[in-house]
């Protein structure tokens, strides 16, 4: 595939990412913090996010598993991913983590456990996704090329 | 006030959550802000100078003084901006001990949260934020941040309390900023009534323009 080619399929991804909710706003704006000064600024904060939300998932299987749900805890967690999932611009995680946390607040256990499975399943989406992107960036730069934002 | 009076700005930036220091120290750093990142409210007053005994504490790796010297009260920090809610610290702590200390009391502080609650909102406001900032944080966020600490020097320089005796000098028009679209600066600012410009700036009605584009809030 060509140079031109390539920069066309990154943006067809981008665009189609936003479109299905994937990203918002916020991972624009992240775009625009970045610049030949701090040409890896993304990288590092979705790199982060990927630790951290990895971190935290594990944190909330093993509470979820617990005889006696803290919920505060449980919460506590959610309240992180949120955080973390808006700043970078990760919609549907951050959408998950919503309802998460009112189940958290109705203390419904069944209701907890199934927004796990669901924010984990937007993580491991969101993640494929933005690492695809991150691949098609470099492909770009080792062909030379620079990333049409 | 010349240029270069931007990068003369230290900002100490509080958050426990590694994203948003990252995010936000590049905000702050686009903004030509030195700044300094601390994850809790306890660094950031050991930071500030603000301790028990008179030790020198040690590094510590969660704290990143961003090429600055860790040089406890010889580090003038023009502005803290901190998350609202961060473990260790009760809601306001940190603000509400940087107002009560005669040496600290004079530091514009600036708290972000995640979450739009009015009640929290005024709150903050009543003990002494300068401004109450929806989080994601945006660039154009940061422009409300120039004034306060501008306004900070010229107290420190004139010995002068009031904001209202201050106003605003001519040059703010003159400060270029990288990203700066427009050279706008915030007219309630200027007004007498501080009380009256947070709340122009921070009602409810005002910060719901900051939804916009933000899908989701709680």
């Amino acid at each position: 595939m060509d140079l031109v080619q390539l920069q066309r399929q990154l943006v067809d991804y981008k665009t189609s990412l936003y479109n299905e909710g994937f990203l918002d706003e916020q991972f624009t704006q992240l775009q625009e913090l970045q610049d030949e000064n701090n040409p890896d600024f993304v990288v590092e904060v979705v790199s982060l996010f990927f630790e951290d939300s990895e971190r935290l998932l594990n944190e909330l299987t093993k509470a979820l598993e617990q005889q006696s749900v803290d919920f505060k805890r449980v919460d506590a967690h959610v309240h992180q991913l949120k955080g973390s999932s808006s700043s970078i611009g990760a919609q549907r995680v951050q959408k998950v983590c919503i309802a998460f946390r009112n189940y958290c607040e109705e203390q419904n256990i069944e209701g907890c456990v199934k927004c796990l499975q669901q924010v984990r399943h937007e993580y491991s989406l969101v993640k494929t996704k933005l690492e695809s992107m991150f691949q098609l960036q470099q492909q770009i730069l080792s062909a030379g090329g620079s990333i049409p934002m | 006030m010349g240029m270069a009076a931007d990068s003369e700005f230290h900002v100490l930036a509080v958050d426990d959550s590694i994203i948003d220091r990252k995010v936000i120290e590049r905000l702050l750093k686009t903004s030509s802000y030195q700044v300094t990142t601390v994850d809790s409210g306890s660094k950031a007053l050991e930071f500030l100078g603000l301790r028990e005994d008179d030790g020198i504490n040690p590094n510590t790796p969660s704290v990143s003084p961003n090429n600055h010297r860790w040089r406890l009260q010889e580090v003038e920090v023009n502005l803290v901006i901190t998350d609202y809610c961060m473990p260790g610290m009760t809601d306001y702590g940190l603000l509400k001990k940087i107002k009560e200390s005669s040496s600290l009391k004079n530091i514009p502080v600036v708290i972000m949260s995640s979450e739009n609650v009015p009640s929290r909102i005024s709150r903050c406001l009543e003990e002494g934020a300068e401004e109450f900032l929806l989080k994601p944080v945006k660039l154009s966020d940061l422009k409300k941040l120039r004034p306060h600490m501008l306004r900070t020097k010229i107290k420190s320089h004139n010995g002068k309390q009031e904001p209202e005796e201050l106003g605003m000098p001519d040059e703010k028009i003159g400060f270029p900023s990288p990203k700066q679209e427009e050279q706008q600066q915030q007219q309630p600012q200027s007004k007498n009534n501080k009380r009256k410009a947070m709340e122009e700036d921070v009602s409810p009605e005002r910060t719901r323009p900051r939804l916009n584009g933000i899908t989701t809030m709680v």
